[in-house]
């Protein structure tokens, strides 16, 4: 039984909130959609003109463009297994009963790098990737590692910074995902088989599948998204080794001036990020 | 035998997990409170004499206190502006029947997709040419982009929670919408709404892009303070460490508080 109120009511209360988004989410997108369409150079302002889709042209045709977008993707491919794979393992051994405070510790340690700053996560890989006072480098026995410098390295340790800081949450999700087995039909599978799999497989599975996708759609936006800790851990480098999406669109707006060719770049990121968004929900969120 | 060994086993595994998490928090703490010589050492050394010199030159020769308080400032305006909106919007949601209410959700979806880099470049040129460059009050409302969202999403999730039969018996006595969110709704919803406060805090505080593209030194943000020690050669890592710990410090407290409800925010309610 819902209330029955006027559209000025509704208006009243959703209004402001929809203008405010419409202000600083779409007006500038709009703005940017125009800037695509001109010729756009920071460091010549005077020369602003009207050169239709020619920016997307390049964009399209541009490898650079397609190679930051397939390293994102590549990114998200690598870390996104290794998260759900490392997080169902935590989550499974959290999930085992008895050591209550040990695994309320635990669980509290967890919460703590998904809510770190970003930027400080780059900032300590600086700290602790240095080649020769790094700390990794001596738990690693003196090994003489160059993690910044080297185009395959700096890309290994993006990984494992992008590891570090969100398996904790994919446990966390999938631990609340096994929460929601009934004991009683958890304990009866346990009395019919020795086999965790077999459990896992067949009894947890369909609990953890909504958690799963939420972390699959989170995952993929927050890749297309990923800027903070990359800006300043390698700034893309070495080479265009770790630039991804967000990192290129940056450097050809703001230390390229080119803000035209930056614009149709984000526009098409844009429209990358919504289809993948359309396919998600239709293939996954039909309930919605 | 066979239990304790795996007994054994499970404590040495969520020691581990504990240590892997920390450990970081750990050594950025440790090295904020080594002197630049120390700090240096190849290889590192792990017992030193501790000094606050770091958190002294940062804080007050810096003026890094001055870029944690803009931060402050912008995370607290931009979440209480966020609430303001998104608290009437997430009622109407939860209670309202209308047209255009899937679109609606289906919008704060993407908007919580979309790479924040599509929006920093228009916002760039609108905010220079309306000579906005440099104030806290682009970036509390350029933040909005993400907390209104999120704020809407977590406060519709607890509204629907609370029974109709409550609203029914206030509305015979002739109380407006407005009264009921107000005085009957939100003191139910309160727990949701803190949990979005928190959050929205949380993400305008831990954000470096538009801080470092919008701001110059009036209003600059504390990440961005801490990226330009990143300049040059000789890099001050003690000090860097040191302004790291300032800014991490304030989210860790909140997320810890949060804890409980930070699985199911994040995931936008798709896990209870």
């Amino acid at each position: 039984m819902r209330a029955q109120v006027s559209r000025r009511t509704i208006f009243a209360f959703i209004g402001p909130a929809v203008f405010g988004l419409a202000i600083v989410g779409i007006a500038p997108l709009l703005y940017a959609g125009w800037t695509s369409l001109h010729f756009f150079n920071l460091t010549k302002l005077k020369r602003i003109k009207f050169i239709g889709l020619e920016n997307y042209w390049s964009v399209l045709t541009d490898e650079v463009f397609w190679q930051a977008m397939g390293r994102t993707f590549f990114l998200l491919c690598t870390a996104l297994p290794l998260q759900i794979a490392l997080g169902l393992g935590i989550a499974l051994i959290l999930h085992k009963p008895g050591l209550g405070l040990l695994k309320t510790l635990a669980r509290l340690s967890l919460v703590l790098p998904m809510a770190t700053t970003y930027a400080v996560v780059g900032l300590l890989g600086q700290v602790m990737f240095n080649q020769k006072f790094g700390v990794v480098n001596q738990l690693m026995g003196g090994a003489n590692v160059n993690w910044i410098g080297d185009p395959t390295n700096a890309f290994a340790m993006i990984i494992f910074w992008d590891v570090w800081q969100w398996t904790p949450f994919v446990a966390l999700v999938l631990l609340a995902g096994l929460t929601m087995v009934p004991g009683e039909v958890e304990e009866a599978a346990r009395l019919e088989t020795k086999s965790w799999w077999v459990v896992l497989r067949h009894v947890q599975l369909p609990f953890l599948l909504p958690g799963l996708v939420a972390v699959l759609i989170l995952r993929t936006a927050d890749t297309l998204k990923l800027f903070d800790m990359v800006f300043t851990l390698t700034r893309g480098g070495p080479g265009s080794s770790t630039e991804f999406i967000s990192l290129m669109i940056q450097r050809v707006g703001f230390r390229g001036f080119d803000q035209g060719l930056a614009s149709a770049q984000a526009i098409i990121l844009l429209i990358i990020t919504i289809v993948l968004a359309q396919i998600y929900i239709r293939v996954f969120y039909k309930e919605v | 035998m066979n239990t304790s060994r795996s007994l054994l086993w499970q404590i040495v595994l969520i020691l581990v997990i504990i240590a892997v998490c920390v450990f970081p928090f750990y050594w950025m703490v440790t090295t904020s409170l080594k002197t630049q010589i120390v700090a240096l050492e190849a290889p590192p050394v792990w017992l030193f004499e501790p000094t606050l010199q770091n958190y002294r030159e940062a804080l007050f020769e810096d003026a890094v206190l001055r870029t944690l308080i803009n931060s402050l400032i912008i995370a607290v305006c931009t979440t209480a502006l966020a609430l303001l909106l998104g608290v009437p919007a997430a009622f109407a949601l939860a209670r309202f029947e209308f047209r255009g209410k899937k679109d609606l959700w289906f919008w704060f979806i993407t908007n919580r997709m979309v790479s924040p880099i599509v929006l920093a470049l228009p916002f760039f040129l609108i905010a220079r040419s309306l000579n906005l460059l440099d104030k806290h009050i682009t970036l509390i409302l350029i933040y909005l982009t993400f907390n209104l969202p999120i704020v809407i999403w977590i406060v519709t999730d607890q509204f629907r929670g609370i029974p109709y039969d409550l609203d029914e018996a206030a509305r015979l006595e002739g109380a407006s919408q407005f009264t009921i969110m107000r005085k009957i709704c939100l003191p139910l919803a309160m727990p949701g709404v803190a949990v979005s406060a928190i959050f929205s805090f949380i993400f305008s505080w831990n954000e470096l892009m538009f801080g470092l593209i919008l701001t110059r030194t009036e209003a600059k943000t504390a990440p961005a303070m801490a990226v330009s020690f990143m300049e040059g050669y000789n890099l001050p890592y003690g000090k860097i460490m040191a302004t790291s710990t300032l800014i991490v410090i304030p989210v860790l407290i909140f997320a810890l508080i949060a804890s409980k409800q930070l699985v199911r925010g994040l995931t936008m309610g798709a896990v209870k």
